[in-house]
Parts: structure tokens; sequence; C-alpha cells
């Protein structure tokens, strides 16, 4: 099972990272958990300095903007 | 929020709207003051000033590449570039208070370490593009230039002594790498850009231009009485730029952000207007706290007064740019101008929410040296200020 991470500590584009990351999940019918990110620490040890941010598996895709639902679908896959 | 969380506000919402004797009439005058205020806003601000400053702040947060400022922060960048770097690229990454944080917490644990960590901590906050824009515009443009130097000059010095005080725990800390997106080149050319960017400061600057003096001669009033025409050329420069230089989708993500700044700034400005009038009134108009409080606070430039100004700053929350309408009541109720200044650079840096943050990020020593600096240094910075403007 893929192990989606939304790293950030709670802005409005979080969230919005967020909703779009669940969406993809949701249309690609792939087993995969969404998990919100908040520890300023945890967010720190990935090395991302610009919220949001979005891991998969561990390792950080993109940081500091809300990525196209088409991009997240191509990392999660 | 949580459901008890709703009900304790209901409760309290109920408590206030029982209990508050609206007839009196104090409270009935600061009621009035509230939205005299909030509509001054509109009338004057808005359009001209606010609005093409946020398109400026999203076309900044779009075009401006992050990843050219982000690696001046690395672990391996030069000491001298990351001070400079970190006291001045609030206005290009702290649009948003929420991300200074993260870089706060990114460079001090992974990257240059804490002398560029708390300069960018103080100064990031202070000089976003909307926030310099606001304060010049409604609090004169002495102190928002002002502001502006005094956050970048006090940010270096604080992180400065930051480091010099810490030196030797700095090299405890673990080195990592960090994270840096993608620099992705666009097909305009970094002339292409600069002149975008100039076009649309050039708006904002005709839009705002304020009427001169009565009775002066020469170019300020030549250039009053065209700004209108002035600023019709630049918007049409503007959308010829808009169509010749870049993609649609280019154009697409730059209204989302402009959208997604307002979206997030203006319900908090537009409350933190209606506190301030209320509390406050506009210049000249007494609201419900009386004058003399203020007067006897921080009127003047005593030390007493810049002091109580800085630490007052320091444990209050801002929400981004409500320090403006604030400070414009407390000065129109007699504030003196230094610790005015004294706030708007405390103020915004620190806060008690955020003090917190910062204390699960380098503990409590470091924090507590950090909150002292900069009280002491916005202390006296407005004391200079203060002796300077009279």
């Amino acid at each position: 099972m893929k192990k989606i991470e939304i790293l950030g500590m709670g802005c409005p584009k979080c969230n919005q990272l967020e909703d779009r990351a669940k969406e993809a999940v949701k249309e690609l019918g792939i087993e995969a958990e969404v998990i919100k990110v908040k520890d300023i620490k945890t967010i720190t040890d990935y090395g991302v300095m610009i919220t949001p941010a979005l891991a998969v598996d561990g390792v950080v895709k993109v940081a500091g903007k809300v990525p196209k639902l088409e991009e997240i679908k191509e990392w999660i896959t | 929020m949580k459901e008890w969380q709703k009900l304790a506000l209901a409760v309290f919402v109920f408590i206030g709207v029982y209990l508050i004797p609206w007839g009196n009439p104090i409270i009935r005058q600061s009621g009035l003051e509230a939205f005299l205020m909030l509509q001054e806003y509109a009338r004057e601000h808005v359009l001209t000033c606010l609005v093409p400053a946020f398109f400026i702040a999203g076309a900044i947060a779009v075009f401006v590449s992050q990843t050219a400022v982000l690696k001046y922060f690395g672990a391996q960048a030069k000491k001298i570039l990351s001070y400079s770097v970190a006291s001045v690229s609030g206005s290009v990454l702290a649009v948003c208070s929420c991300t200074v944080i993260p870089l706060f917490a990114g460079i001090y644990s992974r990257g240059a370490g804490i002398g560029p960590a708390t300069t960018f901590l103080y100064s990031g906050p202070a000089i976003n593009v909307l926030a310099i824009v606001l304060t010049a515009r409604i609090l004169g443009w002495q102190l928002g230039l002002a502001r502006a130097v005094g956050a970048v000059f006090f940010a270096i010095i604080t992180g400065l002594l930051m480091a010099f005080i810490f030196r030797k725990e700095d090299t405890a800390r673990t080195a990592g790498a960090l994270y840096l997106p993608d620099d992705e080149r666009t097909q305009r050319t970094l002339l292409q850009e600069a002149a975008f960017m100039l076009a649309l400061v050039l708006i904002l600057i005709f839009a705002a231009f304020a009427r001169p003096a009565e009775g002066s001669h020469g170019l300020w009033p030549a250039l009053f009485s065209a700004k209108w025409y002035i600023t019709g050329g630049l918007l049409i420069v503007l959308v010829w730029m808009l169509i010749q230089w870049f993609r649609k989708e280019d154009r697409i993500a730059w209204v989302q952000s402009t959208w997604g700044f307002m979206k997030q700034i203006l319900p908090l400005l537009g409350a933190g207007v209606l506190v301030a009038g209320f509390l406050l009134g506009r210049p000249g108009h007494p609201a419900l706290i009386p004058e003399h409080y203020i007067q006897s606070l921080v009127g003047g430039n005593s030390m007493g007064a810049n002091l109580f100004a800085s630490v007052a700053g320091a444990l209050m929350y801002f929400a981004t740019l409500t320090e403006v309408p604030i400070l414009q009541g407390l000065i129109g109720a007699g504030m003196g101008k230094g610790p005015a200044l004294a706030l708007l650079l405390a103020g915004p840096a620190l806060s008690l929410p955020n003090m917190v943050v910062i204390w699960s990020v380098m503990g409590a020593r470091k924090t507590m040296v950090f909150c002292s600096i900069v009280v002491i240094l916005s202390t006296i910075a407005g004391m200079t200020y203060g002796w300077i403007a009279g």
C-alpha cells in the first residue's frame, strides 16, 4: 500500500493539496493512505522548507505549490 | 473545529450580545466608528492600492523562482550571502505568514544555521510586498520606508548576535539534504520578467498616486492630473505583455494565486479594520478606549513607551496586514512615531503562538534570547526613528 504524506502546518493550500491527493487516489482506485503531517520537526526532517509538500513512500515529490491532478496520479501509480 | 469548540463559541457570542450595553452612547459611537473606518478603507484603499498589490504578490509567488533563493540557505552557502539573502528574501517568500515557520525551521536545522534562520524570522513577515505597500499608503511613506529598512538592518544584527551567542552549539546540528524544487525555466527572458514586474509596480504607484499639496508646482501636480491616463496606458501595455509573453496556464496560475491571497487575507483585514475602528476609532474620532490611556502608555518617544510597544507587539498576534489598521487607530489616538515603528518591527516577527513553535524548533534558551534581542532592538529602532522624525 502506498503512503502519501501531505506536509504542511495547516495553511489553506495544504488542505487543497490533501483534497487533490485524495481525489487522485479515488480516481485511480488504488490502495493508498493519505496522511497529514503537521509536526514542524517531521516536515524539516524531509528537508522541506516551503509548504505544502507531498511525499510518496517517504520521497518528496513536490514542495511549495499545489501540483496538478495528473501529476499526482503519475507519482502514485 | 470540534463540536465543543463550536458550543463554547456560541455561548461566548451569546453572553457578549446579552450583556454589552449597546444603547450606551460610547458603544454606539464606537460601533459607528468601526463601520466608518471600514468604509474609508473600501473607498480609499481597496481598488487603487490593495488590489494591484495582491496582483503583484500573486505574480511574485508564481513567477519568481523559489529554488534560486533557497539555494542561498544551504549549509554550504557563503555566510555573507546567506545573511543578505535571508534579510531581504521575505519580500519574495513570505507573503503568507504560514510559510515563514517551515522556512525558518529548515534553515535552522538543515541549512545555513541559526544566524540566517533568525535573520529570516525577524525580517520575513515585515517586508513582504503587501505589508510595505499598505504601511506606506496608510501610515505614510516615512514609516513604510523606516519599517522596510529597519526590518532588513535589524534582522541582520539579530542573526549575527544569535550566531555569536550560540557559536559553540551551532556545530551540533544535524546537517542533511534540503529538498529543492526543480527550477522550471520558462520561455520568457529575464528582461521580459523584469519588464512585467516593473509594469505592475508602476500601475500600483500611479493608481495610488496621492494628491500633491495645494499650490505646489512642477512635476508632481502634472503627474497627478495625468495619473489615470498613465495608469490606463500601463494597463494596455500589461495586457499586451500577457498576450505576447505568457502561456495560458501561466495566466491562469497568476490569477489563481492572486485570488488565493485575496481569499486568505481580505476577510482578516476587514475584521482587523472593524476591531481597530471599534476600539480606537479613526484619527481625530475617539471610540471605546479613551485617548489619554493611549497617550500615557505609548505617547511621545520615551524609552518606556518604546519598550511597552515592543513587548506588546512581540506578544500580540497580528494576522497578515492587520497591524496596519490597528496602528492607524493607535497613532490617531496619540501614539508616538517611535513606539509605532517599534510595534511594527516586533509585532509581525513574534507572537505568543509562534513563540511556542520556535520553542519546539530551537529550545527554550535560544527562543528567550531571540525574543529579548527582538524586543531590545525594536525599542532602539523606535527611539532612533522617533528622535529623527520628531
